[in-house]
């Protein structure tokens, strides 16, 4: 064996240690339990999503679907440790153990689901890039872009995303590429470019609550990329994969079937017998993942259903005022269908 | 009787250029030449043209208290925003009610940093101290003893975080780097080759890359379910580099020690130990206390850096203030703050190095 075969070997021992070690059916929840607390992997920081408040609480849409797993797990909400990462630590702190769920703003793509060995629970958010331009250009599509500036952060795939779209195109772009968002948006709202891209969600959140006036800038209507986001678990726990699963598809089905926080004890009396599966007055449910009957009851009970979630945290009782779009119930025209829990 | 005070002729001299007082201070320094007064004018209107605008902005046209960022808007800063998130940046997302456990934390630390300034202390009662004062900042922030809750290491943020990592860091550094330096200069070839590479590695990379390689590769090394607790690795990595700068700047005040002082020591039967701890080490730091401070000061803001691994040290919690749905857009005034902030430790260490290098180098001043 030369040398460069054994360090290669020894490399690869390395990395089965490693990454192999990782993946043990039905640990995480027995660790969960034993721990007492779900370790869950947040951003550093994204209006809306996972910000710590005034009082240093962690709120959010990525951190209500941790509370609702809490919730589901232990019959409480708050049995949690916040973890959190910024977006080159997030899968190897998923990987390593040192958190059990990344609700973390991820967009789920194959390689991450492949080779990264994670896996995906169901999309909980869908985003697309898109672009905002002043009024007073009288753009209507982004097809008439052509030699646009553009104002853009770097080091994102809404760069990358960008340079893609206009090329596809066959359309020139000049970058103004500035690193903190607020700044960049300021560089555009001073007319320094005549377009900002980014998340379509964020754009009119944006608009809404940084431009002088919303009504001088509009939103065109091209998605240039999808950016469904997902909770994400290390691959080769199938049992945990499917509680934090399950509890997504629950916290979608309740708004559907108009489970809220408030009506939930009331629903127990319910006679749709999709319900009172769900609920636990009809057992089995539960069982089956592997938690109290009540797992379902307690998320809606102490978190809220899909909608009063997005509401609370991005949706309109916010300074953000995301529209539901593509994240509305399939039955109003979005793209949110639960799984029959049965 | 004649006048023996006979009037002498004196011609009548203009009066003097006034080379003393106000006039003349401002003739000597600022309009000593065309050019200097050309450059005098332009610094007097680059600051009427930047003050006033900033005085406006801060202070007339500033607002002070608002319930959201929405209300604040207007052409003064909204210092509102600070007003509301001062005891999140301070202590991050430490339990609220808990947070007097950090406030005292601090204030020892505080005191322990006023009181090592002092050099009637120093010496091996400040050694003492200083374990003790880390002990009570350990037992307040860990808690669980005493009554106290435990909170763990993740939960730790802001002004605590920042004085934890900056002095914990340059304590344990300070230390290691003497080491590393006398073992770069020492005659035995394993221990000086073990120091250069170590040095020389250390200072081959990026500080962000050693944080990187204690967050995201160590823990892939370990066995599964062994997880080194997050503030200890980045912990360790900052004491890592900044011991191998240290020893470079401690190593240039080495080799500036006379060869007489070492034969010196060596005449009078003094051990290597010995030599090291009473004549050489003494002179050798005294010389290079602007470089050691500059050092610490860079070590001080490099603390920063451990956002990027989701610290939230002082600047964390001022970015994560920002991403508050209410308070969006006041970036400006949070990075202000943190400016005042850091500007005035790292004033406070450079002021105190320069008494002290004052005090050090009496014997050599000219």
């Amino acid at each position: 064996m030369t040398m460069k075969r054994r360090l290669g070997a020894l490399l690869a021992v390395g990395l089965l240690l490693g990454f192999g070690a990782t993946a043990q059916a039905g640990a995480t929840l027995d660790k969960v339990k034993q721990n007492g607390q779900i370790s869950c992997g947040v951003p550093t920081g994204i209006a809306g999503f996972a910000a710590p408040d005034s009082q240093g609480h962690w709120a959010g849409f990525d951190i209500d679907i941790c509370r609702a797993l809490s919730a589901a797990v232990f019959g409480s909400a708050d049995k949690l440790k916040y973890v959190p990462l910024t977006a080159q630590q997030r899968f190897t702190a998923l990987q390593s153990g040192e958190v059990d769920i990344l609700s973390n703003n991820t967009t789920y793509t194959l390689q991450r689901d492949t080779a990264l060995g994670l896996n995906f629970a169901p999309v909980v958010f869908y985003d697309g890039q898109g672009f905002m331009v002043a009024k007073k250009l009288g753009v209507k599509s982004a097809k008439e872009l052509n030699g646009a500036t553009v104002c853009v952060q770097p080091g994102t795939t809404t760069e990358l995303n960008l340079a893609d779209y206009f090329r596809a195109n066959k359309m020139e772009f000049k970058p103004v590429v500035i690193e903190k968002r607020d700044e960049n948006l300021n560089a555009f709202f001073s007319g320094r470019c005549d377009v900002f891209t980014s998340d379509a969600s964020a754009l009119n959140a944006d608009r809404l609550s940084q431009a002088p006036n919303p009504d001088d800038y509009v939103i065109l209507p091209e998605r240039i990329s999808k950016e469904p986001l997902a909770p994400v678990v290390r691959q080769g726990d199938e049992e945990w994969d499917d509680i934090v699963r399950w509890v997504v598809y629950a916290l979608i089905e309740a708004e559907e079937k108009g489970i809220t926080q408030k009506n939930v004890d009331d629903m127990l009396k319910s006679d749709d017998p999709n319900v009172k599966r769900m609920l636990g007055v009809t057992p089995g449910m539960g069982k089956a993942l592997g938690l109290d009957e009540k797992w379902a009851y307690n998320a809606v009970k102490l978190v809220g259903n899909y909608g009063e979630i997005f509401d609370r945290t991005l949706g309109k009782d916010t300074e953000l005022k995301f529209d539901r779009g593509l994240n509305n119930l399939w039955t109003k025209g979005g793209l949110l269908y639960a799984m029959p829990i049965r | 009787m004649t006048d023996v005070t006979q009037q002498l002729p004196l011609a009548i001299e203009p009066p003097p250029r006034a080379a003393s007082g106000l006039i003349g201070w401002l003739r000597a320094n600022l309009f000593s030449s065309a050019f200097n007064s050309i450059l005098t004018l332009l610094g007097v209107a680059f600051l009427a043209m930047t003050i006033p605008p900033f005085i406006r902005w801060a202070v007339v046209d500033a607002v002070w208290s608002a319930p959201n960022s929405r209300a604040c808007a207007g052409a003064g800063a909204c210092w509102a925003f600070i007003h509301e998130k001062f005891r999140f940046i301070l202590f991050g997302t430490y339990p609220y009610e808990e947070q007097w456990r950090p406030f005292w934390a601090v204030l020892i630390f505080l005191a322990l940093i006023l009181a090592s300034c002092d050099r009637r202390l120093w010496g091996r009662r400040l050694v003492l101290l200083w374990l003790a004062g880390l002990a009570v900042v350990g037992v307040l922030m860990w808690g669980e003893v005493f009554g106290l809750s435990y909170v763990g290491t993740e939960l730790w943020s802001g002004l605590p975080l920042t004085l934890i990592i900056a002095v914990v860091g340059i304590a344990f550094a300070f230390p290691l780097a003497i080491l590393l330096a006398l073992g770069r200069r020492s005659r035995l070839p394993a221990v000086r080759t073990i120091c250069v590479a170590y040095i020389e590695l250390i200072r081959g990379v990026p500080l962000i890359t050693v944080l990187f390689m204690a967050s995201v590769m160590l823990p892939l090394f370990l066995p599964t379910g062994v997880t080194i607790d997050k503030l200890l690795r980045a912990q360790v990595a900052l004491i890592l580099f900044a011991a191998a700068y240290l020893a470079e700047v401690i190593r240039g005040g080495l080799q500036a020690i006379p060869r007489g002082q070492i034969e010196a020591a060596d005449a009078l039967g003094l051990g290597y130990w010995q030599r090291t701890r009473l004549i050489v080490l003494p002179q050798a730091l005294a010389m290079v206390i602007p470089p050691l401070v500059n050092t610490f000061i860079g070590t001080f803001k490099d603390t920063t850096l451990v956002i990027i691994i989701g610290l939230f040290d002082l600047l964390g919690t001022i970015n994560a203030s920002l991403n508050d749905a209410n308070w969006r857009g006041t970036s400006v005034e949070a990075y202000v703050f943190a400016a005042v902030f850091y500007f005035c430790f790292c004033f406070f260490m450079s002021r105190y190095s320069y008494m002290l290098e004052r005090e050090f180098n009496k014997g050599r001043r000219r």
